[in-house]
C-alpha cells in the first residue's frame, strides 16, 4: 500500500471529501469553507503534476478500483476488465492538469468574489463537485462512468449557474436552458453506451475499442455521440446555451466552465480518436468536424461584435475559440488514414488543436476573471454603462491586455503560437480554411478593440470615481494566469514537446491507449 | 534553441520576435528624440483641434460600445438581422437544432459507409 | 416478432420526449419530456439484458442449470434511474423559482436572454 499507487484515486477523493465536508464546515464557520475548497484543489492540483511527471516519463497508467492491487486489469485469466478503471494516458493527464489549475484559481478567486453571508458552503461545495465530475470525465477508462460524470458535471453546473437565482430570474432561466439540452446530450450519450453494451457486452473504452467493427449500430452510436458531445463543447448552431449560461453564472464559475466544456470537447476526441479511430470513414466525419469548427469560428465571432453585455460578448468568443479546437483535430481526424499527408501536417494541425485547448482556458479563464472584477466594481455588466475604468483599476486593465491580445493571437503571446500551428498546417489541406481562421482572428481582435475602448479608455466617469483595485486574491489569481500567458507564449516548444505531442500521439495511435488495460494484444 | 517551435512550413521563435521589438524602439525612440524639442505650454498648442467646432465636456465625449462598429453591422445588415433572429432564446429552438444536426450527422455517417 | 415489441416503446417514448422538447411551451411539460426520453433509455437497457426464460442474476438462490438475465444492464438503470430523479427535482425547482420571478411558465414568454 504505497501512497503513490493510489495518486489517480486521490487526484479525485480529496476534492469530493472536501465537497461532503463543506456543508458541514460551514455550519460552524463560514470563512473557513473557501479557504478548504482551495486547499483541497490544490492537493488535487499537486497530485495532477504529480501524476503528469509520471505518465510522461514513465507511461500511460491505470488505476482499477476494487481490485487487490491498482493495477490488476484482467484478474484471474478474464480477456476483458469488468472493473471501473481510470486509463490515464498523456491526453488525458493534459485535460487533467487543466482541470486541476483552473478550478484551483476559480477557488481561490471565489475567496474575495462571492459574497460571505449567502449559501457560502453550498457554493464551494458544488464548485468542489464539479472540479471532480470534470477530473472523472477525463481520467476515467468506463464509458458509463463518464456518463455518470457527465451528469454530476451538469447537475452542478447548473446548480452554480443559477447560484444568483434568488435575488434575479435570469441566472434560473440560463440554467434551466443549460439543464435541458445538457440532460438531452447525456441521455442520448447513455443511449449510445446501450447500443456499445448490446453489440459487444463490454463497457471498458480500451475493450471496446478493440473489438469495434464500424457496424451499421456502431455507425448510429457514432452519429449520437459526435453531436451531442460537440453540443456540451458549445459548436454553432447547437451553441445558443452557451452566452445564456456563460454570462449568467459569477465570473469563477463561468472560468470553470469553460474548463468543463472542453472535457466534453476531449470526451469527443476520445470517443473519435480512441474508440473508434481508423475503422470509421476518417474523411467524412473529420469534414463534419471541421465544419462545426468553421461555423462555430466565424458565426461565434460575429455574434460577439454585436454583444454589448460583457460576458455575454466573452462567451460568444469562447464558441468561436472552441471553433479552432475542432479545426485543428478535424483536419487531423481527415487525414488519420493517409500515412502520408498524417506526419508532414496532419500532426502539426492537431498540436495547434489540442495546445490552443490550454490556451483558451487560460486567457478565456483571466478575461472572464477580469470581467468579474468590472463587476464586482461596478455593479454592471452592460458595456454602455462603463468607461474609463483605467484610470482606478490599473491591475485589471494590463491583465485585460494581455488577455485579449493572447485571445486575438496577437505575438508574443500564446494564441499566437496556437493559431500559427494551425493556420500553417491546415493551410496544406485546405487553404481557404485557413483564411478564414485568420479572418476570424481579426475579427476577434476587432471586437476586443471595442471592449478595450468602452470599458477602459475614455475620461474617468462621474459614477465610477469610488471605484478601487479589486482585493489581493483576486489580483494574484489574475497575475498567476497572466504570467503562464506570457511564458506559454514565450517558450511554446517547452510546452508543444513535453506535453501537447505526446498527447496527440497517444490519440492518434490507439494502441497506446487500449493497450495499456489488456497487455501486449 | 529554446523557444524554437516548427509549424512544418517554417518556424516561430517569441524570443527573437521580442529582440526585433526592442531594437525597433531602440531606433524609433532615437529618431523621436532628434525631432523638435520646445513647444509653448498653456497656449493654443495644447488644446485639441476639432474643426474649430467647440470642444464638448470630457464625460460627454465618450464613445459607448454602442456606438462602436456601427457602420460595420448597418453594412452587414442582411447577415445579421437573420442571424440575430437566429438566437430566439426560446428552449424549443435550443432542442429543435441538436435534434436537427443530430439528423443530419446520422445520416451523413450513415450513407457515407 | 413480439420479442422486438419493447424497442419499438423505446423508439415511440424517446420520439415523443424529443417531441415535446421541440413544440411544447411548458416548461413543466418540458420536464415530462426529459423524463420520457430518460424511460425509454432506461427500457432500452433492460431489455439488452433480457434473456428468454432467464431468472433474476442472485447467484446463491438462481437454481442450477437455468440462464440468469444479465446484471449489469439492472446496475446500469438503477443509476440512471437515480441520476434522473435528480435531474427532475432540480428542473422542476428551476421552473418554480421561474414562475416566481417571471411570473409565467412559458417557453416564449420566459426569454429575457437571446441575441
Amino acid at each position: 500500500m504505497k501512497l503513490m499507487d493510489h495518486i489517480p484515486a486521490l487526484i479525485i477523493a480529496v476534492p469530493l471529501l472536501a465537497a461532503f465536508l463543506s456543508p458541514v464546515v460551514g455550519k460552524i464557520n463560514k470563512k473557513v469553507v473557501g479557504i478548504l475548497a482551495a486547499l483541497a484543489l490544490g492537493f488535487s492540483l499537486i497530485f495532477t503534476i504529480i501524476l503528469a511527471v509520471k505518465i510522461l516519463s514513465v507511461g500511460p497508467q491505470v488505476y482499477v478500483f476494487g481490485a487487490k492491487s491498482p493495477s490488476l486489469t484482467l484478474p484471474s485469466g478474464l480477456k476483458f476488465p469488468i472493473r471501473i478503471i481510470f486509463q490515464i494516458d498523456a491526453m488525458g493527464i493534459f485535460m487533467g492538469l487543466i482541470t486541476a489549475l483552473v478550478s484551483f484559481l476559480g477557488a481561490v478567486y471565489s475567496l474575495a468574489f462571492i459574497d460571505k453571508n449567502n449559501g457560502i458552503d453550498k457554493y464551494y461545495s458544488l464548485l468542489l463537485l464539479l472540479a471532480v465530475s470534470m477530473f472523472g470525465m477525463e481520467l476515467t477508462g468506463d464509458i458509463f462512468n463518464f456518463f455518470v460524470f457527465l451528469e454530476i458535471a451538469s447537475m452542478a453546473s447548473v446548480s452554480l449557474i443559477c447560484y444568483k437565482g434568488t435575488e434575479r430570474g435570469e441566472p434560473v432561466e440560463a440554467g434551466f436552458k443549460y439543464m435541458v439540452v445538457s440532460s438531452i446530450s447525456a441521455l442520448m450519450v447513455l443511449f449510445a453506451i446501450g447500443i456499445f453494451y448490446g453489440e459487444y457486452d463490454v463497457l471498458n473504452m480500451a475493450a471496446l475499442a478493440s473489438v469495434i467493427k464500424y457496424s451499421q449500430l456502431d455507425k448510429i452510436a457514432l452519429g449520437i455521440l459526435v453531436p451531442v458531445l460537440a453540443m456540451k463543447a458549445g459548436a454553432v448552431p447547437m451553441h445558443m446555451w452557451t452566452p445564456d449560461a456563460y454570462s449568467e453564472a459569477p465570473a469563477p464559475i463561468t472560468m470553470i466552465l469553460v474548463a468543463a466544456s472542453q472535457a466534453s470537447l476531449y470526451a469527443l476526441f476520445r470517443v473519435v480518436f480512441s474508440l473508434y479511430n481508423i475503422t470509421l470513414n476518417t474523411l467524412v466525419v473529420g469534414w463534419i468536424i471541421i465544419i462545426f469548427g468553421l461555423l462555430s469560428m466565424f458565426i461565434g465571432v460575429t455574434m460577439a461584435i454585436i454583444q454589448k453585455d460583457i460576458k455575454r460578448l466573452m462567451a460568444y468568443h469562447a464558441i468561436s475559440q472552441t471553433g479552432y479546437m475542432l479545426l485543428g483535430v478535424g483536419v487531423g481526424l481527415a487525414v488519420l488514414a493517409n500515412p502520408i499527408a498524417l506526419p508532414e501536417y496532419g500532426i502539426t494541425a492537431m498540436e495547434g488543436g489540442i495546445f490552443h485547448i490550454m490556451n483558451h482556458a487560460l486567457y478565456k479563464g483571466l478575461l472572464f476573471l477580469t470581467a468579474g472584477a468590472l463587476f464586482y466594481r461596478t455593479g454592471t455588466r452592460d458595456l454602455d454603462k462603463m468607461g474609463g475604468l483605467a484610470h482606478s483599476m490599473k491591475y485589471t486593465t494590463i491583465f485585460f491586455i494581455i488577455g485579449a491580445a493572447a485571445i486575438a493571437g496577437l505575438p508574443p503571446f500564446n494564441g499566437f503560437a496556437s493559431k500559427l500551428l494551425i493556420y500553417e498546417s491546415v493551410y496544406r489541406f485546405n487553404p481557404l480554411l485557413s483564411i478564414i481562421a485568420m479572418v476570424v482572428s481579426i475579427l476577434t481582435l476587432a471586437s476586443f478593440v471595442k471592449v478595450f475602448h468602452s470599458a477602459f479608455l475614455g475620461p474617468q466617469l462621474p459614477q465610477f470615481k469610488e471605484v478601487k483595485e479589486v482585493p489581493q486574491s483576486m489580483v494574484l489569481t489574475m497575475a498567476v494566469l497572466s504570467c503562464l500567458i506570457i511564458f506559454f507564449g514565450l517558450f511554446p516548444d517547452l510546452i508543444v514537446k513535453n506535453l501537447v505531442h505526446p498527447a496527440v500521439m497517444s490519440l492518434i495511435e490507439q494502441f497506446k491507449y487500449t493497450g495499456i488495460v489488456l497487455g501486449g494484444r | 534553441m529554446l523557444g524554437l517551435l516548427e509549424t512544418g512550413s517554417g518556424f516561430w521563435n517569441a524570443l527573437i520576435w521580442v529582440i526585433v521589438v526592442l531594437l525597433i524602439g531602440a531606433i524609433v525612440y532615437y529618431i523621436r528624440n532628434k525631432g523638435e524639442q520646445g513647444y509653448k505650454k498653456n497656449t493654443e498648442q495644447d488644446k485639441p483641434f476639432i474643426s474649430g467646432n467647440p470642444e464638448s465636456s470630457k464625460e460627454g465625449s465618450h464613445v459607448s460600445a454602442s456606438h462602436i462598429y456601427w457602420g460595420f453591422t448597418e453594412a452587414l445588415r442582411g447577415y445579421y438581422n437573420p442571424l440575430v433572429k437566429m438566437h430566439t432564446g426560446n428552449l424549443n429552438d435550443y432542442s429543435g437544432w441538436i435534434v436537427i444536426i443530430m439528423a443530419l450527422v446520422l445520416i451523413l455517417v450513415g450513407v457515407s459507409g | 416478432m413480439i420479442g422486438n415489441f419493447p424497442y419499438v416503446t423505446v423508439a415511440v417514448s424517446i420520439g415523443c420526449g424529443l417531441y415535446i422538447l421541440m413544440f411544447q411551451k411548458n416548461l413543466i411539460k418540458l420536464a415530462i419530456g426529459i423524463n420520457l426520453i430518460e424511460s425509454g433509455i432506461n427500457l432500452f437497457l433492460i431489455t439488452l439484458g433480457y434473456r428468454k426464460g432467464g431468472v433474476a442474476p442472485i447467484y446463491t438462490q438462481a437454481p442450477a442449470g437455468k440462464a440468469m438475465v444479465l446484471p449489469t444492464p439492472q446496475a446500469l438503470t438503477l443509476t440512471s434511474i437515480v441520476i434522473g430523479v435528480a435531474t427532475s427535482a432540480l428542473v422542476l425547482s428551476m421552473a418554480m423559482m421561474i414562475y416566481k420571478h417571471y411570473g409565467t411558465i412559458e417557453v416564449d414568454k420566459a426569454r429575457r436572454l437571446r441575441g
